[in-house]
C-alpha cells in the first residue's frame, strides 16, 4: 500500500472549506461596474446581441450588457420577479404577466423594435402553389384538418403528397401563427414536424417536393436559394413576404411587432437609459443587419419619446394583436 | 430415450462429429462477424460525426476564436466566456459532487445498516440517476436561486451539475468497494485496524481506480449539460469574464467569481446553431470541437489518475 487516502481526504476538507468560505460571501454581492440584465425571446436575441455589443464598446467597457435566451413566456417570469431590467418579447405581454408583474409592484415600458414578417415556405421545386389564401392556410392546419395532398388544398393544384413543418409549441411564432391563421393561439394541427430549430424546418422544406412549412423572415432571407416563399392572400391579392410590404401594411396577417419591456425603475437608471436610446437610434440599422424588417424612423423617433416620457403599460390589453400595421400600432396608447 | 440415441450415434461417426464442428465453428464466425458489425456501425458513426465537425469547424479554430466573447458577427465571435464558465462550472462541480459523493459511497457500503431503510435509499439514489436533467434544473431553480439565493451564478450551476451526478458517483462508489475482496477487510481488522482505517488505508485507495471512472461519467455528463442551467439562468450572451480567482494582492484568493453571471459551451454552440446564418453553423463546429477537446481533457486527467492509482496497488 503506498498511497494513502488521508491525503486525499485532506484535499476534500480543504475543497470544502474553500467552498464553504466562498459562500459566506453576501449572495447580493454586486459586480461594482453597472450591469444591464436582459432575458426573454430568441427572436429577439439577435437585435438585442447586435445592440449590447455595440452599445458595450460605444461606452469603453464602463457598463455591462448581459443577454440570455429563456423565451418571451420564461423572460417575463423574471422580469416580473425584477430580475431583469429589460425582457425581449416576440409577442405582448399577456394578461396573466401583467398581473404578476403588479403583484410584484413592477411597471413597465413596451417599445415596439421591429417587425417579422412570418413566412410561409415551399420547396423551390413546387411550381403550384404561387400563393395561398388565409382561408386555405386554414384548411390545412386547423385543428381538424385531414388534408394530406396539394390536390385537396385547391383545385388544379397536382397529386402530391402535402408534408406540413412548423415551429414547436414553444415557441412564439407559432403561437401568433395560430392566432393568425386558426384563430386561436397554440390552436393547430399536431401531425407535423415540429422543431424549435427554425434550422431543421428550413432542411425540411428543401429536401421534399411537397412540402410546405412556416418561420421567420430571417430563416427565409437567410435561405432564399434553398426555399421559395409563398405570397399570402388575404382578400386584396396575393402579397410576398418582404421588407416594403410589411411597411406599407399589406403583408397580412403574418406581420407581426416585436419588443422590448424595460423595467420603469430601471429605466431612471442612467445606464439603462443611455442603453434604450442607443438601441432606438441604431435600431434601423442593427434590424436591417439581422434580416428583420426595421420600421421607419419617425417610428422609432416617437418610440423613443414614449420612452423619454416614460410611457408605462401595454397598447394591447393582455392580448395578442393580429394584423397590426406599424401605424396602428403607434397610434394606439395603453388602456 | 431417442435423443440420447441420437447423440450417442453422433459420437460413433466420425463424420458426423466433424459435420458437428463444422457447424459450431460456423455459428462462431456469424456471432464474430455480426460483433464487428455492431463495432464498426457504432465507430463509423462516431467517426463521421467527429470528422463532419472537424470539417466544418476546423478553419474557425484559432487564437482569435479563444480570446474572443461571443459577437453579433460570426467571424468575430468567440467562446471566451463560454469556455471559462464551463471551466469554473465544472470545477465548482467537481468539488461538490467528488467529496460529497465519495462520503456518501462509502457511508451506504461500509457503515449503514443494512435493513429496509438502506434499501429504500438504495432503490431512490438509483432511480435519481435516471431523472431527466431539467428536474435537477427546476429543483435548483427553486432551491439554490429562491430560498438560498445564490442568484444566477457559477456557484448555482456548479452546485445544480454537482446534485445531477451525485447518483452516478455514489453508485459507482458502492460498486467499486464492492469489488474489493471481503478478505482485505478482514485481513485489516486482523492486524487491528479499526474500520475507519480499514478504508482509508486500503479498501478506499484499491477502489480509485473505479471510483474514478464514476467521476469521469459523471464530469463529462455535467460538461455537456444545457438544460439545467438553463433554467437555473445561465446566459447567452456575456461579454465580461467572472473575477480572477487569484489575485495580486492579499490575500491573493479571491471567491467572488462564485458570484458571476457566466454562460457555457453548449449554450453557446446550442445559440449558434439555431442562427439562420450559415456562418454561425461554422462556429457551432468549431464550439463542439473545443468541446469534445475539453471533455476529453478531463477524461484524460482522470484517467492518467486511475492509471496512477492501479499502477500504484500491489497486493
Amino acid at each position: 500500500m503506498i498511497t494513502s487516502a488521508k491525503s486525499y481526504a485532506r484535499l476534500g476538507v480543504v475543497a470544502a472549506v474553500a467552498a464553504l468560505s466562498g459562500s459566506l460571501i453576501p449572495a447580493a454581492f454586486s459586480q461594482g461596474t453597472p450591469t444591464i440584465r436582459i432575458d426573454g425571446s430568441s427572436t429577439v436575441f439577435p437585435i438585442t446581441e447586435a445592440i449590447a455589443e455595440a452599445f458595450q464598446k460605444a461606452e469603453g467597457g464602463k457598463v455591462r450588457v448581459t443577454v440570455g435566451v429563456s423565451g418571451t413566456g420564461g423572460g417575463f417570469k423574471k422580469f416580473c420577479r425584477g430580475e431583469t431590467d429589460i425582457s425581449n418579447a416576440s409577442r405582448p405581454i399577456l394578461a396573466k404577466e401583467i398581473a404578476d408583474c403588479r403583484a410584484a409592484g413592477i411597471t413597465f415600458i413596451e417599445l415596439p423594435v421591429a417587425y417579422d414578417a412570418i413566412t410561409v415556405v415551399v420547396n423551390p421545386q413546387n411550381n403550384w402553389a404561387r400563393n395561398l389564401t388565409v382561408a386555405e392556410l386554414k384548411n390545412i392546419w386547423g385543428p381538424d384538418s385531414k388534408i394530406n395532398n396539394w390536390s385537396q388544398v385547391r383545385e388544379g393544384f397536382p397529386n402530391i403528397p402535402l408534408k406540413l413543418f412548423g415551429p414547436g409549441a414553444d415557441s412564439g411564432t407559432y403561437d401568433y401563427f395560430t392566432e393568425a391563421i386558426n384563430g386561436k393561439a397554440k390552436v393547430s394541427r399536431r401531425d407535423f414536424t415540429a422543431s424549435e430549430d427554425d434550422n431543421v424546418l428550413v432542411q425540411g422544406v428543401s429536401r421534399d417536393r411537397g412540402a410546405l412549412g412556416y418561420f421567420g423572415f430571417a430563416y427565409f432571407m437567410e435561405n432564399r436559394n434553398r426555399v421559395r416563399a409563398v405570397a399570402i392572400d388575404n382578400g386584396k391579392g396575393p402579397v410576398q413576404p418582404s421588407e416594403q410590404n410589411v411597411l406599407n401594411g399589406t403583408y397580412q396577417p403574418l406581420s407581426r411587432p416585436i419588443f422590448i419591456y424595460v423595467n420603469a425603475k430601471s429605466a431612471q437608471r442612467p445606464e439603462v437609459r443611455r442603453f434604450v436610446t442607443y438601441y432606438l437610434n441604431n435600431a434601423p440599422a442593427t434590424v436591417k443587419k439581422v434580416k428583420y424588417v426595421a420600421l421607419p424612423a419617425r417610428a422609432y423617433r416617437t418610440i423613443l419619446a414614449n420612452f423619454n416620457r416614460n410611457r408605462v403599460g401595454t397598447v394591447f390589453g393582455g392580448k395578442e394583436a393580429i394584423g397590426l400595421t406599424i401605424n396602428e400600432l403607434l397610434k394606439m396608447q395603453p388602456q | 430415450m431417442p435423443s440420447q440415441q441420437k447423440i450417442l450415434n453422433t459420437l460413433r461417426n466420425p463424420i458426423a462429429i466433424a459435420a458437428s464442428i463444422q457447424n459450431r465453428k460456423r455459428w462462431e464466425q456469424f456471432f464474430i462477424v455480426l460483433g464487428w458489425f455492431s463495432l464498426l456501425v457504432a465507430l463509423l458513426t462516431l467517426v463521421f460525426l467527429v470528422s463532419d465537425l472537424f470539417l466544418r469547424g476546423l478553419p474557425m479554430l484559432n487564437w482569435k476564436f479563444f480570446t474572443s466573447p461571443p459577437s453579433s458577427d460570426p467571424e468575430e465571435a468567440g467562446i471566451l466566456t463560454a469556455w471559462v464558465g464551463s471551466l469554473l462550472v465544472i470545477f465548482v462541480t467537481a468539488v461538490v459532487a467528488i467529496p460529497l459523493g465519495i462520503a456518501a459511497g462509502i457511508y451506504l457500503e461500509e457503515y449503514a445498516p443494512k435493513n429496509w431503510l438502506l434499501d429504500f435509499i438504495e432503490v431512490n439514489i438509483t432511480n435519481l440517476a435516471g431523472v431527466p436533467s431539467i428536474i435537477y434544473g427546476l429543483l435548483a431553480l427553486g432551491f439554490f436561486v429562491y430560498i438560498l439565493k445564490w442568484g444566477e451564478s457559477i456557484l448555482t450551476a456548479g452546485f445544480t451539475l454537482a446534485l445531477l451526478i451525485l447518483p452516478v458517483v455514489i453508485v459507482t462508489t458502492r460498486e467499486s468497494l464492492r469489488a474489493i475482496p471481503q478478505g482485505i477487510r478482514e485481513a485489516a481488522y486482523a492486524v487491528g485496524s479499526s474500520r475507519w482505517q480499514m478504508i482509508a488505508d486500503h479498501v478506499l485507495p484499491y477502489s480509485m481506480g473505479g471510483i474514478l471512472t464514476g467521476i469521469i461519467v459523471g464530469i463529462s455528463r455535467a460538461i455537456g449539460e444545457t438544460a439545467p442551467l438553463i433554467t437555473i439562468g445561465a446566459l447567452t450572451f456575456i461579454t465580461f469574464l467572472p473575477e480572477p480567482p487569484i489575485q495580486s494582492e492579499f490575500p491573493y484568493i479571491s471567491f467572488k467569481w462564485i458570484w458571476a453571471p457566466f454562460t457555457v459551451l453548449p449554450i453557446q454552440m446550442f445559440n449558434w446553431v439555431s442562427r439562420p446564418q450559415e456562418a454561425f453553423q461554422v462556429n457551432a463546429a468549431a464550439a463542439g470541437i473545443i468541446l469534445l477537446v475539453l471533455t476529453l481533457a478531463v477524461n484524460g486527467t482522470a484517467i492518467y489518475l486511475r492509471y496512477r492509482f492501479r499502477k500504484s496497488i500491489k497486493w
